[in-house]
């Protein structure tokens, strides 16, 4: 038992024992990753949002003609007060908000009406065919997000917009009202067919993760059905739809191409729109006035969830214990409800497919006889009068180029969002509690309430110019791929914090006592027990990037161009039939990638994609 | 090749919870020491701090000469160079890897030969009597395997230091007995220095050379199991260690050699003093010897239960609001609410100072 007690040092080697301390810690194979992505996140985050406002609020290179006394780099609130007041403000910033907002409500209420009830109808009733109409409730997700958009425009349009009719007036013999053509209702309706899957997927997990006997408490006391209802059930099921308008708010507040096909041919411009159209027009700071707007829509919708709800993780599903729930006996209806599930499942999937088809097959837009039939778009020659001259997609060069841009950007930003998350899983989790870990954690939030065309604009903001080390990435395939890793981080450290809980930390302890250095721990132990939980992670960001259009839109140039900003120039080009083609392509590649997922994770992994 | 662990002043904190207080003891050349005491008494902390998981927050801590831990000079060498194997309480076998695989891994960083590799595996596996397992992944073995290959793993690299963090709690209780006696037999035959974390006193008792009990972060008493057991220092050991429960009686010194409990005085060898008179008598429950028949110096108690189990029963007596208990050897016949005659060992009685807890007079 007789310890000697240990020695005081002298000051001075009590200062190089902290010195000591000190470099112990910043070696940390935790420190130093955390330090890594600090400065990775950074660049890719953080300085560019700085640009971003730092951009609104210099007199740039444009203002230096209309005002003499201007000096570019100088401070000015100029921007602000020509986006925000007088006449332009309402042109250029009100009405697109006004338009924006009008928008989000609509959709989102009616993506809530129609989720909701779909989720219920599946989870808690006895319909039959619950198992189809909950594997088909998705597929519209899946599509690229202005699907619709482009198949309505086949169905609905009218010599309004100078070009040829619709199917709705081949058939009708009369052109659809403009209100019907174009603008808010056709935009809120095809926003809401393709968000509603939030609501179904959030919903139903919430359903299902409540517990029936919850509710036969309830019954046993003798309460009525509606009053259970709406006293036990619907509070439960709360913030799952909280979570769902949320996202479904903010992601529509930031879609560009709904609004653009349905909207800018009637000149019903929101925000998203307006901020490609001003930045088209020149004064980037203008532009970036909007992109700011546009994110403090998006935080304020965030916090206000956060407040409502309490927790930041609430975008996350309710964890789902599956309960054995007491199914609802739908009776007489149970026919009825079915029939109008699987019309409306045929009218949001396979007639817009159809239509895209079948548009894509006519030689001259608006002529619906079968003489008209054709494959010229597909695999037609060059240099006919068709398509400005090129030939049909399948023999076009530029669309193979595309595709594989679009490929190779969806494959690499796929492993730099895996490789990423688990650096940031391991980071996080193993400082879990302290201060860095939680400043990388936020860090890596902070893409998450930026919508994607207001980060597109953020990256023109950092990348038009010569930066540091860093050459002008303006144009380049890199920036893309960075913009969407950039994009992809809260997913990424989501992913990567939860595939790291699954490893104990005596995992990891064990190498180390046995003599492993961080790298050995790292190749031999932590990489290959978290890249497993990786591959339906990486199939999802694949299939997120392909069809991701919000975000690049404002970034590709024609040597960058990807499938899915192909279609969207092909459309404001006139090339209607081409724009389907190459939007049926997409989808192609999606639904074959969404069908490997399946095969590789069992369902239900498209959850975990939601939102990003 | 058995190595000294001295640990001085040793504290850990968690936030404001410390979870390890100053505490300083020498661990001899191959001894098995236990670290005994309850869930958050800090001694899996303490194990931890000795493998270098933890980075304490003051003292120093050697193994063998070499300071591998100092506070005050900064010092703090990674785990893998204070020679040591650790065994986890869940095993913590690389899921990913074949046994094989598992038990080689430190080789493989030491950069040792193929043929000694594929030796050592021979030899650890044939050690803990798992030959003919190396092509097995952790999850096609059971727990019980699982353990045997956690410990070949710590084996095969040869540490000077084995450091165990509570590897039976996870095995029923068959199989924790029989791994008891593997684990002595293995100390036993490598002679390494062992510092074994449990809260099982049992286990404690039946596999150390010294235990150390811990509460709240604090070192109560280091000695050897027979001495925990017969000289508890503190009314918190006593009270730890021995199943069924020490029996604690309140009592006052009453001037001349008896110890005052209220109902009867018993007489005790020695007379210690205490500030207030105050004291706690401490018997063991095999201390006390039970009658059906009045005997000289007993008293009368009534069985208020008996618990028979097998090789010995526990009467639990009472006298009013006093209860005794008490263990005999066999199948007691005694029924419950029989008149008993209980005789306490004056020899075995241990008191302590009611104020301060600890022990004064053996």
């Amino acid at each position: 038992m007789a310890v000697p007690a240990v020695v005081q040092q002298p000051p001075s080697l009590q200062v190089l024992a902290t010195f000591r301390r000190f470099v112990r810690w910043l070696t940390s194979a935790r420190v130093v990753l955390s330090l890594i992505m600090l400065a990775l996140m950074f660049v890719m985050v953080v300085v560019p949002l700085y640009q971003l406002v730092a951009t609104t609020l210099t007199w740039g290179p444009t203002d230096i003609p209309q005002h003499p006394d201007a000096v570019e780099g100088e401070f000015t609130i100029f921007h602000y007060i020509r986006m925000l007041t007088g006449r332009l403000g309402q042109i250029y910033t009100y009405a697109p908000l006004q338009h924006s907002m009008t928008v989000a409500i609509g959709s989102t209420l009616l993506a809530l009406l129609i989720g909701g009830a779909l989720a219920w109808l599946v989870v808690r009733t006895d319909m039959p065919g619950r198992k189809l109409v909950n594997q088909l409730a998705v597929i519209p997700y899946i599509m690229p997000s202005w699907t619709l958009a482009q198949a309505w425009v086949v169905f609905f349009k009218n010599r309004f917009s100078g070009g040829t009719p619709g199917v709705f007036e081949f058939l009708v013999g009369q052109a659809p009202p403009d209100w019907l053509s174009y603008g808010p209702v056709p935009i809120i309706i095809c926003s809401a067919l393709h968000y509603y899957t939030f609501f179904f997927l959030f919903v139903s997990a919430a359903l299902m993760s409540v517990d029936s006997s919850l509710e036969e408490a309830g019954d046993l006391m003798g309460a009525s059905r509606w009053r259970i209802l709406r006293k036990i059930t619907f509070p439960l099921v709360v913030p799952a739809v909280l979570s769902g308008v949320i996202m479904t708010f903010s992601k529509v507040m930031g879609t560009f191409g709904g609004p653009n096909i349905l909207g800018s041919p009637v000149r019903y411009y929101v925000l998203a729109t307006m901020l490609r159209g001003s930045l088209g027009i020149g004064d980037k700071a203008d532009a970036f006035v909007l992109a700011i707007v546009l994110i403090l829509m998006a935080v304020t919708t965030i916090s206000l969830n956060q407040r409502i709800i309490g927790t930041r993780r609430s975008y996350e599903t309710i964890g789902g214990r599956g309960f054995m729930a007491q199914l609802s006996k739908l009776g007489k209806m149970k026919r009825a409800l079915l029939i109008a599930v699987i019309i409306f499942q045929i009218l949001v999937i396979a007639v817009p497919l159809g239509l895209l088809i079948y548009s894509s097959l006519m030689l001259i837009d608006g002529n619906y006889s079968f003489g008209n039939l054709t494959l010229q778009h597909w695999i037609g020659a060059r240099g006919t009068n068709y398509n400005h001259g090129e030939p049909g997609v399948l023999l076009n060069p530029k669309i193979y180029t595309t595709a594989w841009n679009s490929i190779r950007l969806s494959l690499s930003t796929a492993f730099f969002t895996a490789f990423l998350g688990i650096i940031l899983g391991y980071a996080i989790v193993k400082g879990r509690g302290t201060r860095l870990s939680k400043l990388v954690e936020q860090l890596a939030y902070i893409p998450y309430v930026i919508p994607g065309i207001a980060f597109g604009a953020v990256y023109i903001a950092m990348f038009a110019r010569k930066l540091g080390p860093l050459p002008p990435l303006y144009g380049t395939f890199a920036l893309l791929v960075i913009v969407s890793v950039a994009k992809h981080l809260p997913y990424s450290s989501r992913s990567g914090v939860s595939a790291m809980m699954q490893v104990g930390r005596e995992l990891e302890e064990a190498a180390m006592v046995a003599g492993a250095n961080a790298w050995q721990r790292f190749r031999r132990i932590i990489f290959p027990l978290t890249t497993s939980g990786f591959t339906s992670g990486f199939l999802l960001t694949f299939i997120t990037t392909m069809r991701e259009l919000s975000l690049i839109i404002l970034l590709v140039t024609p040597a960058t161009q990807l499938l899915a900003s192909q279609t969207m120039f092909y459309t404001e080009n006139g090339d209607g039939q081409m724009a389907n083609i190459v939007i049926l392509i997409l989808i192609a590649i999606v639904v074959i990638g969404n069908f490997v997922i399946g095969k590789f994770s069992r369902g239900g992994s498209l959850k975990k994609g939601l939102g990003f | 090749m058995a190595t000294t662990i001295t640990i001085k002043n040793l504290t850990k904190r968690f936030g404001n919870v410390v979870a390890v207080d100053n505490v300083s003891l020498t661990i001899e050349p191959g001894a098995f020491l236990t670290l005994l005491g309850p869930s958050g008494c800090g001694k899996t902390t303490l194990l931890r701090c000795v493998a270098g998981l933890e980075d304490p927050d003051g003292g120093e801590i050697y193994i063998g000469d070499e300071l591998v831990f100092s506070h005050p000079k900064g010092i703090s060498l990674p785990p893998g160079q204070r020679d040591l194997g650790l065994v986890f309480q869940n095993y913590a076998l690389w899921p990913h890897m074949k046994v094989d695989k598992n038990i080689t891994f430190a080789l493989e960083i030491q950069k040792m030969s193929k043929e000694e590799m594929q030796k050592r595996v021979k030899e650890s596996l044939a050690e803990v009597k798992m030959e003919g397992y190396e092509d097995r992944y952790p999850r096609e073995m059971s727990g019980g395997q699982q353990q045997r290959i956690a410990l070949a793993r710590m084996l095969a690299y040869r540490p000077k230091v084995f450091l165990m963090d509570e590897p039976l709690s996870n095995l029923d209780a068959r199989l924790r007995m029989d791994m008891r006696a593997e684990l002595k037999r293995l100390h036993h035959v490598s002679g390494a220095t062992t510092v074994y974390v449990t809260h099982d006193q049992v286990e404690a008792l039946t596999m150390s050379s010294d235990i150390a009990v811990m509460k709240e972060g604090v070192l109560q008493q280091l000695d050897t199991p027979e001495r925990i057991y017969r000289y508890p220092a503190n009314l918190f050991v006593a009270d730890f260690i021995g199943n069924p429960k020490v029996n604690l009686l309140d009592g006052v010194m009453d001037g001349s050699s008896c110890v005052d409990l209220g109902k009867f005085k018993i007489p005790v060898n020695t007379q210690p003093t205490t500030a207030s008179g105050q004291v706690v008598v401490a018997v063991r429950p095999e201390d006390i010897t039970v009658s059906t028949k009045p005997v000289p110096g007993a008293v009368e108690f009534s069985a208020y239960s008996v618990l028979p189990s097998g090789a010995d029963s526990t009467i639990i007596a009472h006298l009013n609001d006093m209860e005794l208990t008490v263990k005999v050897m066999g199948i007691s016949k005694i029924k419950m609410d029989d008149k008993i005659w209980l005789k306490l060992d004056p020899a075995m009685l241990n008191l302590y100072d009611k104020e301060s807890g600890n022990l004064i007079a053996s």
